[in-house]
C-alpha cells in the first residue's frame, strides 16, 4: 500500500461526516479544538467591546452614557466572559487541538466526551450572551458575593443566568480535563517515557489536575447559592445560620487556583516555542516540570489573600501572606529558565518571539505588583481599587493573552498549512503592546489615588479625568490592534501560499504531519527516543506516511490509536474509537434541560432531562464494547497487542479514578463548608439536631458491606467464569438500603429551616444520587453480562462499576456520619 | 497617596520601598533579556550546561527571590503588627454599620448617640472602629487614614484609625455592593479636644 492509498483509507475512517452535519455529529479532535478555540475567541471578541463600553464610560467624569444598573451587567460580564468562556475554553481548545499531535497520538482519550464538553460549553455561554442581549445580565461583580446576589437583594434573574449558566459551562472544564489527564498519562506513542514528553504535555497534566481539584469549589458554590435563591435554603444568611464568608471561601478556593489554571497553559506555549526560536533545548527541563508541580500545589495555599480586608486574625493571614509571596518563586525559576534558554542559543526577533518579550515586560510587572498586594498592610490600603485591577490585567493579558498570541503565529502554519505572507501582524504587536501599557500603567495610578473598581463614574477635581482619559485611549488603540490580528489570520488563512511542514524546524511530533493536518493525524504512530524526534530523523514524516510506524494498516477498518504504559512509555493495548455521532449534542442539549427548568422555574423539568441525561448515557455507554474475544491484534513492527476492552485498566477506568477525584473534591468543599458553619457562623447552634434514630444507621451499616461485598463477588465470579447474578442482586440491595438510609435525613429536617438542615439535605441528597448511581449502573452492568460484552477477560466496566460501589459507601459514611455527629453528642 | 495618619503614612512608606526595589528588579531583567539577544550562544556540552541550571536556575531562580521575598515578607508582617488595634489607654470605641447605601455611627463614649454619614472622631488619638452591616457586605475606607476593612452581616471586625490634626476626611465604601455604590461614601471628622468634648456632650460641633 502507498502513501496515498493509506491517506485516503485512513482518511475514510477518520474523517467527520462532509457539509453542515460534520459540525453537529464530529468527534474529531482536529475539528473541536478549532470549534472550541474559534468560539473561545468569539466571547473574547463580545469581552473586548464590553471592555470599551467600561472605558469609553469611564473616560469623562459624570459620563453619562451608561447608568449604574447597565454598567453593572457590563463590567461583571466583562469579567466573567473573559474568564469562563474565552480563557479557559481558549486553554481547553489548545490542548484538543494539539496533545494528541505533540503526544503521537490519532485522538483525544474519550472523542465523545470532547465533543459534549464542547456543546456544554456552547449551549451555556448562549445562555449567558441571552441575558446579556436582554438586559437582564448577571450584575453582582465576577465574584458575585452573597449577600448581594442573594434573593433579598438581588430577586431578578440576573444572578440565576450566572450560576446556572457557569455551573453548565463548568461541566465542559471537568470532561476536557478529564480527558486530557488521561490522554497525557496514556496515549503516547511508544517510546515516549513522562522524562520525553514535550514540556507543553507536563503543564497540561497540571492545569487539568488543577481543574480537577480547583472547579469543583465554585461548581458546590453556586448549587447552594441557587439552592438558597431557589428553595430558600439559608447557607449564606446569618439570621437563620448561615455565613456570606463561606461563599467567598468557596469561590476563592477556586478563583486563586484558576489564576494558575490560565497562566499555566500559558508558560507551557512558552516553553514549547521559546526553545525554538533560540536554536536550542529548553535549559533546566527537569526544574521547570518541578516548578510548574509546585505552581499547581501552592497555587491552592493562598486562596485567602483575595479575603485578607475581611477580618481573618493576623497571624492567618502571615501564613497565607507567606504562601502568596512564595508562589513566586516557582514563577521564577521558569523566568530565569527561559532568560537562560535565550543566553544559551541564538534568538530571533520573530513575531512570536516577538509576543515572548511583551509576555516578559508584562508579566514580570505583574507579578512584582503581585508581591506588593501579597504584603497584607499595603492590601488593605489598595484592595479593591484599580491598582487591583491594574495588577490582575498585567497578570492575565502578559501572562496568558500575549504568550496566546505567540502561539496563534506559531502554530498558524499548521493549522492553515500555509505561510504567513501579510505582515499586519508586526503593526497590530506595537498597537496591542504599546497600548496596554498605556492604559494599565495609567490604571494603577488612578487606583493609587483612591479610584475604587466598580464605580460607574467619578466627580471632576480629584486628578482623576487625564489619567482615565489616558488609559481610555490606550485601550482603544490596543482594540484596533486587535481588530488587524483579525484581519491579518484571516487574510493569511485564505490567500497565502502553501508553506513548508516544519516551518520553525521544531523536533516536536506536531510537525511531523501533513498541514493542514488530516484526520488521522498519523498515517503511522512514531517510535519515539528523546524530547525532539524530528532532531533525531528528519526524515521521520516521510517514514510514518509509508506506514512504518504502528498501526500503519488501516485494513481493520476502525478508528485505532495505541496506549502505553504511564511512566516508560511502553506500549501497552490498541484502542478502538467511536465513530461520528449526533450523541454528543443530544445529550449537551438534554442537559440543558436541567438547567432550563431551573432558570425559569419549571421545576418539573428538572427530574424530566436528569432522567433523559440518564437514558442517554446508557445509550453512551452500550454502544461501546463488543461481545466477541479478538485477543491479541498485529500493530505493525512485529508487536502484538490486545484491545483495551480486553485489558483490565482501560480508559474508561482510568477516567472514572480521574472524574472521582473531582467528585471526592466537591464532597471534601461541602464538609468544609458543613464545619466552616458549625465553627464560625454566628447563627449557630440550630434550635435542634436531627436524632439519627435506629433505622439510618442500621439501614447505612447494612448497605455498605452489602454493596461493597456484592460488586466483588460479582467481579470474582466473572474472573472465574461462575454466574455473577448473587453478587449483582446484593450490590443493588446495598445501594438501595444505602440510599433508604439518606432518605432518613431528608425526612428527619425542614431544608430551609436553618442552615444546619440546609446542609444535612444536601448531605442527604448527595449520598442518595451516588446510591441511585451505584444500583443503576449495576443494573446496566448485569445487562451488559447478560447480553455478552463484560466477561472474565473483559472485566474493565464491572471494575468501574466497582468504583463508584466503593466511593458511594465512603462518601455515605462520612456524609451521614457527619449529619447525626452533632445529634449523637449532644 | 496624602497620608493624614500613621497607619497611612506606614503604608505609604512601604509602597515607596516596595516601588523601588521592584523597578529595580524589572530594570535587571530586562537588561537580562536584552543581553540575550547581543551576545553570541553559550557552548553547547552537557558540562556547560549544568553549570547553566546552576546560574540561572539555582542562583537566580531559587536564591534570589526566597532572599527577596522573606526580607519582605518580615517587613510586611512588622509593619501589620505596629496596624493592628492594641489596647491602650487613649483609644476611643465607634460603631460604623453600613447599609445600601448609607452608614451610620455610634460612639462608646455617648452612649445612644446616632450620627448618618459623619463619623466624629477626635485628632491625635487611636480610634478603634467596630464594623459590621445591615444587609450585604460593605467595606469601610478612609484613604488618607489607614486600609479597609470589611463590614459582613453578623460578623464585627475591628480597625484602628487615627488622624493627626484635625479636619474632614473622605471616606468610601470599597465593596462593590449594587447600583447605588458610587454614592456610597461618608466623612470623618476629626475634632480637635474642645471639639471631641463638645461633640460628646450633645452640643452641635
Amino acid at each position: 500500500m502507498n502513501a496515498l492509498r493509506r491517506h485516503r483509507a485512513l482518511t475514510r475512517i477518520w474523517a467527520s461526516e462532509p457539509g453542515w452535519r460534520g459540525w453537529f455529529t464530529t468527534v474529531n479532535h482536529t475539528d473541536l479544538g478549532r470549534m472550541f478555540m474559534l468560539a473561545a475567541v468569539v466571547f473574547f471578541l463580545i469581552g473586548g467591546i464590553l471592555a470599551m463600553l467600561i472605558r469609553a464610560q469611564l473616560a469623562t467624569p459624570r459620563s453619562a452614557f451608561m447608568g449604574p444598573d447597565v454598567y453593572n451587567q457590563v463590567f461583571t460580564m466583562h469579567g466573567t466572559i473573559m474568564m469562563f468562556l474565552f480563557a479557559i475554553p481558549l486553554f481547553e481548545g489548545i490542548a484538543v487541538y494539539l496533545l494528541p499531535k505533540l503526544l503521537g497520538a490519532r485522538d483525544l482519550a474519550f472523542p465523545r466526551l470532547t465533543a459534549y464538553g464542547f456543546w456544554c460549553y456552547a449551549f451555556g455561554g448562549s445562555l449567558l450572551l441571552v441575558s446579556l442581549f436582554l438586559g437582564v445580565a448577571p450584575d453582582g461583580g465576577w465574584f458575585m458575593y452573597p449577600p448581594l446576589t442573594s434573593r433579598a437583594s438581588s430577586p431578578g434573574i440576573n444572578t440565576d443566568f450566572w450560576l446556572l449558566g457557569i455551573t453548565f459551562v463548568e461541566i465542559s472544564a471537568i470532561c476536557a480535563a478529564v480527558e486530557i489527564t488521561v490522554t497525557v498519562l496514556r496515549y503516547r506513542a511508544p517510546g515516549m517515557s513522562l522524562s520525553r514528553m514535550p514540556i507543553f504535555a507536563w503543564y497540561a497534566l497540571v492545569t487539568a489536575v488543577m481543574i480537577l481539584t480547583g472547579f469543583p469549589p465554585l461548581i458546590l458554590g453556586s448549587i447552594l447559592l441557587e439552592l438558597e435563591r431557589a428553595f430558600d435554603m439559608p447557607f449564606f444568611v446569618t439570621a437563620r445560620g448561615g455565613d456570606s464568608l463561606l461563599w467567598q471561601h468557596l469561590f476563592w478556593l477556586f478563583g486563586h487556583p484558576e489564576v494558575y489554571i490560565i497562566f499555566l497553559p500559558a508558560a507551557g506555549v512558552i516553553s514549547t516555542i521559546l526553545p525554538v526560536m533560540a536554536r536550542t533545548t529548553l535549559l533546566g527541563y527537569g526544574w521547570v516540570v518541578a516548578a510548574a508541580v509546585a505552581l499547581g500545589v501552592l497555587g491552592f495555599g493562598l486562596w485567602v489573600h483575595h479575603m485578607f480586608a475581611t477580618g481573618i486574625p493576623h497571624m492567618a493571614l502571615a501564613f497565607f501572606s507567606a504562601a502568596s509571596t512564595l508562589v513566586a518563586v516557582p514563577t521564577a525559576v521558569q523566568v530565569f529558565a527561559w532568560i537562560g534558554t535565550l543566553w544559551k542559543g541564538s534568538p530571533t526577533l520573530t513575531l512570536p518571539m516577538l509576543w515572548i518579550l511583551a509576555f516578559f515586560a508584562t508579566f514580570v510587572i505583574g507579578g512584582l505588583t503581585g508581591v506588593m498586594v501579597a504584603v497584607v498592610p499595603f492590601d488593605w490600603q489598595v484592595h479593591d481599587t484599580h491598582f487591583v485591577v491594574a495588577h490582575l490585567h498585567y497578570v492575565l493579558v502578559g501572562g496568558f493573552v500575549f504568550p496566546m498570541l505567540a502561539a496563534l503565529y506559531y502554530w498558524m502554519p499548521h493549522v492553515t498549512g500555509r505561510k504567513r505572507f501579510f505582515r499586519l501582524g508586526e503593526t497590530a504587536f506595537w498597537l496591542i503592546a504599546g497600548g496596554f501599557h498605556v492604559t494599565f500603567l495609567a490604571v494603577h495610578w488612578a487606583g493609587l489615588l483612591g479610584q475604587r473598581r466598580r464605580i460607574h463614574t467619578y466627580d471632576e477635581g480629584q486628578g482623576w479625568e487625564v489619567i482615565n482619559l489616558i488609559a481610555s485611549i490606550g485601550g482603544f488603540a490596543t482594540a484596533i490592534g486587535f481588530a488587524l490580528v483579525i484581519v491579518d489570520v484571516v487574510a493569511n488563512a485564505a490567500m497565502a501560499v502553501r508553506g513548508s511542514r516544519d516551518p520553525w524546524r521544531a523536533g516536536t511530533l506536531e510537525w511531523a504531519m501533513p498541514t493542514p493536518p488530516p484526520a488521522y493525524n498519523f498515517a503511522s504512530l512514531p517510535q519515539v527516543a528523546s524530547r525532539d524526534p524530528l532532531h533525531d530523523e528528519p526524515e521521520l514524516p516521510a517514514r510514518l506516511a509509508r506506514g512504518e510506524g504502528y498501526l500503519g494498516d488501516p485494513s481493520r477498518n476502525r478508528r485505532e490509536t495505541l496506549v502505553v504504559e504511564v511512566a516508560s512509555g511502553e506500549p501497552a493495548q490498541i484502542v478502538v474509537f467511536p465513530a461520528n455521532t449526533a450523541l454528543p449534542i443530544l445529550m449537551a442539549f438534554v442537559t440543558g434541560g436541567i438547567f432550563l427548568g431551573m432558570l425559569l422555574k419549571l421545576y418539573w423539568l428538572v427530574p424530566v432531562a436528569v432522567l433523559g441525561v440518564a437514558a442517554l448515557v446508557a445509550r453512551w455507554a452500550w454502544s461501546l464494547g463488543s461481545t466477541r474475544e479478538e485477543g491479541p491484534q498485529d500493530v505493525g513492527r512485529g508487536l502484538a497487542l490486545p484491545l483495551a476492552a480486553e485489558a483490565a485498566d482501560p480508559p474508561g477506568w482510568w477516567g472514572t479514578r480521574f472524574l472521582l477525584l473531582a467528585n471526592v473534591t466537591l464532597f471534601g468543599s461541602l464538609l468544609f463548608g458543613y464545619a466552616f458553619l458549625w465553627t464560625v457562623a454566628p447563627g449557630w447552634p440550630p434550635a435542634a439536631y436531627l436524632q439519627p434514630g435506629l433505622a439510618g444507621p442500621a439501614l447505612l451499616l447494612a448497605g455498605i458491606p452489602l454493596s461493597v461485598g456484592g460488586i466483588r463477588m460479582t467481579d470474582r465470579a466473572l474472573r472465574r467464569g461462575r454466574g455473577p447474578w448473587i453478587g449483582l442482586v446484593l450490590g443493588v440491595a446495598g445501594a438501595g438500603a444505602t440510599g433508604l438510609a439518606a432518605t432518613t435525613l431528608l425526612l428527619g429536617t425542614a431544608h430551609d429551616a436553618h442552615a444546619y438542615d440546609a446542609t444535612v439535605w444536601v448531605l442527604g441528597g448527595y449520598v442518595l444520587f451516588h446510591a441511585t448511581l451505584a444500583g443503576a449502573m449495576t443494573l446496566f452492568l448485569g445487562a451488559r453480562i447478560a447480553a455478552g460484552y463484560v466477561t472474565g477477560r473483559r472485566i474493565g466496566e464491572a471494575r468501574i462499576v466497582r468504583l463508584w460501589h466503593d466511593y458511594m459507601a465512603a462518601v455515605a459514611l462520612l456524609g451521614l456520619g457527619a449529619a447525626w455527629l452533632p445529634g449523637l453528642a449532644m | 497617596m496624602h497620608p493624614a495618619g500613621p497607619a497611612a503614612a506606614t503604608i505609604a512608606t512601604l509602597w515607596w520601598v516596595m516601588l523601588i526595589g521592584a523597578s529595580a528588579i524589572f530594570l535587571f531583567v530586562m537588561v537580562l533579556l536584552v543581553l540575550a539577544f547581543r551576545r553570541a550562544p553559550a557552548p553547547q556540552a552537557p558540562a556547560a550546561e549544568q553549570r547553566q541550571e546552576r546560574i540561572w536556575i539555582a542562583a537566580l531562580g531559587l536564591g534570589f527571590p526566597l532572599a527577596v521575598l522573606s526580607s519582605l515578607l518580615a517587613y510586611g508582617l512588622v509593619v501589620g503588627e505596629r496596624l493592628l488595634p492594641r489596647p491602650a489607654s487613649d483609644v476611643v470605641t465607634v460603631r460604623a454599620e453600613g447599609r445600601q447605601w448609607a452608614w451610620s455611627f455610634s460612639y462608646a463614649d455617648a452612649p445612644g448617640r446616632i450620627t448618618g454619614d459623619v463619623l466624629h472622631v477626635p485628632a491625635g488619638r487611636p480610634v478603634d472602629v467596630q464594623i459590621t452591616s445591615a444587609d450585604v457586605i460593605h467595606s469601610f475606607w478612609v484613604p488618607r487614614l489607614a486600609g479597609k476593612l470589611d463590614a459582613i452581616p453578623g460578623h464585627v471586625n475591628v480597625l484602628r484609625i487615627e488622624a493627626w490634626a484635625p479636619g474632614d476626611y473622605a471616606g468610601v465604601n470599597a465593596e462593590y455592593n449594587g447600583p447605588g455604590y458610587r454614592g456610597h461614601v461618608f466623612t470623618v471628622r476629626a475634632h480637635d479636644e474642645a471639639g471631641w468634648g463638645r461633640f460628646l456632650a450633645g452640643g452641635a460641633p
